[in-house]
């Protein structure tokens, strides 16, 4: 399958990121053929294009958007989430970087189609670049008249507020980022009310991932049959691909749903140094870890469940033969132990069960009993927590015990660093070559 | 050095920006602690004031997130290393061990001089780039253990380091600000669209590949 670049195209242009390229590549002719469109035929458009949130879940934009309770008298809110903290996750900083107007042109579109006069960008705040070139693109679009009053005289009101955080995983959690944007905690929500009823000041609300919101203008100005020319019926559409790992050109590629790692792994160069894939994640360290078995499998939402994993947010990680599976699994259950909101007994209590004993695998001291203790447990958080973060947490373990059960047996008495040489992992040079 | 009167209508000015000004306490925990460096009780106290909350209700959001620090100033210099499971495998736990004992510090400590605090940073969304280091939460991408000594140094001696997807630094307090959603005038100071960025349009320019023609068949 070939590389369709879409919100990519341009991203050689040296300053991708101005008004003045985006434009000169049909910026914003989108945002005017929708606003001389009736709001509710913007939603159907893209029901019918079949977009889906890029976010993770993949739910239906088009279907989110027409939740929200039309000339109900109160605000509503669109609310981009841009905390993109998912380990492996590394698109929608890039698209924020080099191609800020597609967003900004996608946010006025749907707060057109969802009447809302008031947006944000939530942006985890430890990524001050992007905060500044949104806040700088904003501020242009402005402007250009594209922001603010009566916009190009279509009657629609907007103001944009980009948002930085201040680290915290959760908040990518649509409700957790919600309480964020209320100057709170960050702890989810019981859900329902779903936001697009009670969102951000209780009032009906739309979140939606950056990648998602940038999909749109290409979809309005293209139309949807020229989108469903890319991906298949259930998974329609371009993506941006994140591949990461051992791979020889790691970066972004662009290309239709429905590609498979392997095509993927083929434009990146394949594996570094010759060697095969070990085990790889689609999207992000929450889903469960396939191998080269699946590398023929279409990366489309439901052809990567069949496979026994999930789509997440399709940024690819691979990891080579060379990567011990305890030490990557117990990494990943540190992150989600420290991430870990507080706010339900099962992940909080959970997390710290987990971890605790996989760091006994990690220097070698597991047992027997707890090899199968720590499916249980999972299982005591799987589906009993508040939010996805504590499945997310339950999920790494049992794959990689299916997978690779020898080497969780050889933990029992071999610390991690003995069975895989840390040095051979890394792909940089392991002494410093100054000094010692 | 005490909040100042300005800072106090900083803080106005970001809540004037929400519909409402309780939205702003994470912006404004930021600008607080550029100037005191943490959050202590005269940062709680200001933010509490200017937003008529609690002291309390304050506190509980400042203890929440991991950018707030708690118990003693950040140095001049912050120093992330990532150390989940891609960049810490890849070369992040090797850069981070040659960092700590170059600077004599374990993560989340500050030098004694003041100049730089080290920590050991959760994914940073740059995982193309692994393995990844951040000064003042400016990316310095695909670093080595060279790499990084070698950006230790040259803070050390205050000459100019420049990010690989950012402007020069300037010290974490003024990032802060930044974060905060203060104009720092730096937006276009880089274009922050490299090779890794450029990769698959790279490929896709090589190889002819585009995405279906939209005059066709629409």
């Amino acid at each position: 399958m070939p590389l369709t670049p879409v919100i990519t195209a341009h991203w050689d242009d040296p300053h991708s990121y101005t008004l003045d390229s985006y434009r000169r590549h049909g910026g914003y002719t989108a945002l005017a053929q929708a606003l001389k469109t009736d709001p509710d035929e913007v939603i159907a458009t893209v029901k019918e294009s079949g977009l889906r949130g890029r976010g993770g879940a993949g739910f239906p934009t088009g279907l989110k958007w027409s939740f929200v309770p039309q000339n109900d008298g109160r605000p509503h809110y669109l609310v981009v989430n841009g905390d993109e903290s998912e380990p492996g996750a590394c698109k929608d900083i890039p698209i924020m970087l080099a191609n800020p107007h597609a967003l900004i042109e996608g946010i006025v579109i749907t707060c057109w189609a969802i009447r809302a006069s008031h947006a944000f960008i939530y942006i985890r705040g430890e990524v001050p670049m992007p905060i500044r070139r949104m806040q700088k693109s904003v501020a242009e679009a402005r402007a250009a008249g594209y922001l603010g009053k009566n916009i190009l005289g279509s009657g629609l009101d907007l103001e944009i507020v980009v948002h930085g955080g201040a680290g915290a995983y959760i908040c990518g959690e649509e409700t957790a980022l919600l309480d964020s944007l209320e100057g709170r905690r960050g702890q989810p929500r019981l859900k329902p009310p779903f936001p697009a009823v009670a969102g951000l000041y209780a009032s009906p609300t739309v979140v939606n991932n950056v990648e998602t919101i940038s999909s749109v203008p290409y979809i309005i100005k293209n139309g949807v049959s020229w989108y469903r020319e890319m991906g298949t019926e259930k998974s329609p559409g371009f993506k941006v691909w994140a591949v990461s790992g051992h791979v020889t050109r790691p970066g972004i590629y662009e290309a239709p749903l429905g590609i498979t790692m392997g095509e993927l792994l083929d434009y990146a160069g394949g594996i570094r140094d010759g060697r095969d894939v070990k085990f790889w994640l689609p999207g992000g360290s929450s889903v469960p870890m396939l191998t080269a078995d699946h590398l023929d499998t279409p990366m489309t939402y439901e052809a990567i469940v069949d496979a026994g994993s999930m789509l997440g947010t399709g940024t690819p990680m691979l990891f080579d033969e060379t990567t011990s599976v305890v030490k990557a699994i117990t990494r990943w259950l540190e992150f989600y132990r420290h991430e870990s909101c507080g706010k339900c007994t099962p992940c909080r209590e959970g997390t710290y069960w987990i971890t605790g004993t996989l760091e006994k695998f990690q220097e070698g001291r597991g047992s027997q009993d707890e090899i199968e203790d720590l499916v249980e447990i999972c299982n005591q958080i799987m589906g009993r927590s508040f939010c996805a973060l504590g499945d997310a947490a339950a999920t790494p373990y049992a794959p990689s015990l299916a997978l690779f059960r020898s080497e969780w047996e050889a933990a029992l008495t071999q610390p991690a660093d003995e069975a895989f040489d840390p040095a051979a992992t890394m792909i940089i040079p392991s002494m410093s070559g100054v000094g010692a | 050095m005490p909040l100042t009167d300005q800072t106090a209508a900083e803080c106005r000015d970001l809540a004037a920006r929400y519909p409402d000004g309780r939205s702003a306490l994470l912006p404004m925990l930021h600008v607080v602690q550029s100037e005191e460096g943490m959050i202590n009780s005269a940062a709680i106290e200001m933010c509490a004031d200017v937003l008529g909350l609690t002291t309390a209700e304050v506190t509980a959001v400042a203890t929440f997130y991991t950018m707030y620090r708690q118990k003693s100033p950040g140095g001049t210099h912050h120093i992330g290393v990532c150390t989940n499971t891609l960049c810490g495998l890849l070369g992040g736990d090797a850069v981070f061990a040659a960092l700590s004992e170059r600077l004599d510090v374990g993560s989340g400590e500050t030098t004694p001089d003041g100049k730089f605090t080290l920590e050991r940073i959760e994914c940073q969304a740059a995982c193309t780039h692994a393995p990844v280091m951040t000064v003042d939460w400016e990316y310095f991408d695909c670093t080595t253990i060279a790499d990084a000594i070698r950006t230790i140094e040259a803070l050390a001696a205050d000459e100019m380091v420049v990010a690989t997807r950012g402007p020069a630094v300037r010290g974490w307090r003024a990032t802060e600000r930044t974060v905060a959603g203060i104009d720092d005038g730096l937006a276009d100071e880089a274009r922050c669209v490299d090779a890794i960025m450029l990769a698959g349009l790279e490929v896709a320019k090589e190889k002819g590949m585009t995405a279906p023609d939209p005059g066709k068949g629409a």
